[in-house]
Formats: structure tokens, sequence, C-alpha cells
């Protein structure tokens, strides 16, 4: 086991390493005068950190994303549960989160301008948007695919409808659910980003943007490795606390 | 041999003659424009093991279901202990062919688990359930995980979660089948261990041949399309012999040679 994982670390750090070395290359031959290298970009990174840009920056950029990211995974599981525990719910609600998430969402966005103006709203909005079907579709599709065996189990033992919901269905379906989350976090990510490019450039979309404009590069590019970083530990530590919360689940179900 | 064509014969040398713990009268089961069971009745003797074998789709499982109160009949209807039932009960407790364990949830609370639903307490739940761990022969296994357990292992699981309710009646469904033989057959001499020092009903449901005659007391044989009980047969003379004789008596041989004779036209 512990060989195991220093194993895993190991192919971590050599995964890193191929693709760093790769951008790097790619920075120095130069594939493009728009291309820094890594190196470049880590510099531009620090600076940014250290003159506190960065941390303003993400002060603005986190409002609308963990707004929108609390909000979908509140709504979203809750929608889910219910949409996969009643047939007549799920007729009625699925279909509007299947849309939503087949709708190219930059067309949508002036319409959301236009109804919610270029503040806080619009944007988590949009964030919600990206996160919230992918984690109610997930949410219902693993109630409803609950094994009908341990439902009948909780029955058959007394169980009450909530019993079974909060005992069994829930916990069965948790793996399903935080995979959904973890997908709707990182389109939220995708979304909180999207919207400052798109309404108004705030936070570390305005580092981009600007950085852009005026040609340098290395911010621009230190600044979308920082929100990549970032969504990469947020979906870590989901997947802890997963980890924590249901320990039986981490080799999966029983099979045979 | 004591071998009857009606269901309410009983065999002269049975304890509690005519004592029923489960009763099921008149059941009929349709799903939509099939016939599952038509006009079913049948009698299970408190104490004892009866099961209920027949070739698959005979609706076995379907009956066994309706006594859980899982399902509910067309008509007709079935009593535990003189009581109707309307649902799933104190006095009934289900051992499932899949086991139908939490994944997530140690062998210790797995097996407290039907204790938890009836909102036991906990260290006095988990008292219960360690005693009935120690009994199917698991100690030590407690904060193991399904996944940890062999097939055999995990219904052990499963049959002291249903032991550690104290319901009267042990309803089991197919539940050696997902078992490798070796471990089937000493489940089989456990549970005729089990029928003899538990005061329970046992009900059964199996599609081996083999397997009813050796564990059980009653033999309802069910035949297809629609579902009726064709034939009771209570073995007499072999159940108070040793468990390693069993399987040469010759009574216990001519039965399996009967019922296989009249199941074999009805098996594709």
């Amino acid at each position: 086991m512990e060989l195991l994982r220093s194993r895993s670390l190991h192919l971590k750090l050599l995964s890193g390493l191929i693709v760093f070395g790769a951008w790097e290359v790619a920075g120095r031959v130069p594939v493009s005068y728009a291309f820094p290298t890594f190196l470049e970009s880590m510099q531009a990174l620090l600076a940014l950190t250290l003159d506190g840009t960065l941390f303003t920056a993400y002060a603005e950029t986190l409002r609308p994303l963990v707004v929108g990211v609390a909000i979908s995974a509140v709504l979203g599981i809750g929608l889910g549960l219910w949409i996969g525990l009643s047939e007549k719910f799920d007729w009625l609600f699925s279909p509007i989160f299947v849309v939503m998430q087949a709708a190219p969402l930059a067309a949508l966005i002036p319409l959301l301008v236009m109804a919610y103006g270029i503040g806080l709203t619009s944007k988590v909005f949009v964030v919600c948007i990206m996160a919230m079907p992918v984690i109610v579709l997930n949410t219902a599709g693993a109630v409803r695919n609950t094994p009908s065996s341990i439902k009948e189990m909780g029955r058959s033992f007394l169980g009450s409808r909530q019993d079974i919901i909060l005992k069994i269905v829930i916990p069965s379906a948790s793996p399903i659910i935080f995979s959904g989350l973890r997908l709707g976090v990182s389109a939220g990510f995708i979304g909180a980003i999207l919207s400052e490019l798109k309404i108004t450039p705030t936070g570390v979309g305005d580092i981009i943007t600007y950085s852009r404009s005026i040609a340098d590069y290395p911010s621009m590019y230190a600044a979308i490795f920082s929100i990549i970083l970032l969504a990469v530990l947020f979906l870590n530590v989901l997947e802890r606390i997963e980890n924590i919360l249901f320990k039986g689940n981490i080799r999966g179900y029983v099979s045979d | 041999m004591a071998m009857s064509q009606t269901d309410n014969a009983i065999d002269a040398s049975a304890p509690n003659e005519g004592v029923n713990a489960v009763t099921a009268h008149n059941i009929s089961k349709n799903y939509g424009d099939v016939e599952a069971l038509k006009d079913l009745t049948l009698e299970f003797p408190r104490g004892q093991l009866t099961s209920l074998l027949g070739p698959s789709g005979c609706g076995k499982t379907t009956l066994l279901k309706i006594i859980a109160g899982l399902l509910e009949p067309t008509s007709g209807e079935v009593q535990v202990n003189g009581k109707t039932v309307t649902g799933p009960g104190p006095d009934r407790a289900f051992v499932f062919q899949d086991f139908a364990l939490l994944p997530w949830a140690s062998v210790l609370r797995n097996v407290a688990f039907g204790l938890e639903l009836r909102g036991i307490a906990k260290s006095t739940r988990e008292d219960i359930a360690s005693k009935y761990i120690r009994d199917v022969g698991l100690g030590g296994f407690e904060n193991a995980y399904p996944h940890e357990l062999s097939g055999g292992m995990r219904q052990r699981v499963g049959l002291a979660r249903a032991l550690s309710v104290d319901a009267k009646v042990l309803l089991m469904d197919e539940p050696f089948s997902a078992v490798d033989e070796q471990t089937r057959r000493k489940f089989q001499e456990d549970l005729l261990s089990l029928v003899q020092n538990e005061n329970k009903t046992f009900i059964f449901v199996t599609h081996s041949i083999e397997e009813a005659v050796y564990v059980s007391d009653q033999i309802a044989i069910l035949l297809p399309r629609p579902s009726r009980v064709s034939e009771i047969i209570r073995p007499a003379s072999f159940r108070s012999k040793d468990v390693d004789n069993i399987r040469r008596d010759p009574e216990y041989l001519d039965i399996i040679d009967r019922i296989w004779a009249s199941l074999r036209s009805y098996v594709e």
C-alpha cells in the first residue's frame, strides 16, 4: 500500500515534469511569439503573487464562483434527489436541465446581461448554468439507479421512507453525486472565467484580458495557470471529503 | 413415505401438528396480463422449514415477497400468526439472494442495520449484532467491509442481520445460490442446526432439488403458468438422522428422483 502510494506520487511528479518540460521547450522554440515559456510564466505568477494583484483578483473572481457553486451544489443535489425519487418531477424538470446542458452558454450571455445587468447576479447565473445541470442529472441518475435489492432490504427491515432515503439511497448514490459535483465544480470554474471575459472584465478575467491587450503574455498564462491550479486543488479537496465520508465506497461496489 | 397431494395433510410425526405460523390463502398475483400466481393456498407449520421449489418463472420468489409484505397480492391474503399481512412487519426477516449488504457500511453496521431501522440505541444494537456475528462464525470481521469478504461470508452477514432482529419467521430467497458448492454444503448443514435450535419458522426458496430435500421438513412444489402448488412432500424418516447420513438415505434419493420426474417436463 505504502509502495503503491509512493509510486503513484512518482508518476504524478513524472507527468508534471513531462507536461511542463514540453511547455518549456515549446516556449523556447518558440511555437508562437504569444506563447511564453514555462519558466517565464512562473516568474510572472510569482510577481503577480508578490505584488498582491493575484489576491485582489481572486477576491473578485471567487465571489460569483463560490456563490454559484454553492447554489448549484445545494439546489442541484436537492433537485436531483427529487427528480430521481419522483417520476412526475422527473418528467417536469429533467428536460430543463438537459436543454441547459446542451445550450451554447456564450450565446445566452447577452440575454442574461439584458435581464440582470453586468453585476454579480449575471455572473452567478453563468456559473450556475454551467455547474448545475451536470450535478442535477448525475444526482437524479444515481438516485434512480439505487440497487433495488438494498431498497427492498430497507423496507423489509421496517425502514421508513425517510430512513431509506437518508440511510440507503443517498449513501448509495454518493459516489456518482460526488463525481457530478466534481464535474459541476470544474464547469463552474469555466463559467466564472467565461463571465469575466464576456460580461465585465474583473478579477482573474481582467488579468487575462489586460495582459493580452498589452502583450504581456507571461502574465496572461500565469493567470490561466493559477486558475487551473486552483481548480485541481479544489477537486482534490472534494475527493478527500468524499473518501472520509464514505470509506467503504472507495473500492466500489460489491459486484459478485 | 409420507407424501400427499393435498396441502393440509400433515405428517403424523410433525411437531405442533395443525399449528401454522404462516398461511397463504387463495393468493393470486398478476403483472399486467401475466398471471404469476393463481389461487395459491399453502400452510407453513410453525418451527419448521418449508421450501418452495419449482422451475424458474414459477413465482416462488413472488410468493415469498408477498409473504414478506414487499409485494401486494392481486387477491387473497397472507396471515402470519393469525394477523393479516399488509406490509413488512417485525415478525418476519428476509435473507436476500444477492445479500443486499450496504457496501459502505462495516459488517457490524450491516448486521445491526435492521435494529438501527427499528430505532434501537447504538450500544444495544451493536451488542446484539456482535453476538450474532460470532454465532454465524464471523467473529473478528466486525470492522471489515463487504468487498473484503467472500460470497459465503457476505451471506453469513445477511443471515446474522436477519437473525438479530429476532423475527419468528425467516424468509430466505435462494440464499445459497450465489455461493460456491462447498460453502453451500456447509450452509445447508448449519441451516439444519439453526432450524433445530432456534424456535423459528423458515420459508426457503430454492431451485435446487437436492438442497430442498436436504434441508426441508416440508417441500412445496410449484408449477408454472400460472403458478399453483402441485404437490407437498414431507420427508419422514431421514430428518431425525445425522447430517452425514442424509445424502445416502434411500428416501432422500427417492424423493429427489420423484421431484425431478414431475419437474422435468417444465424445464426447457
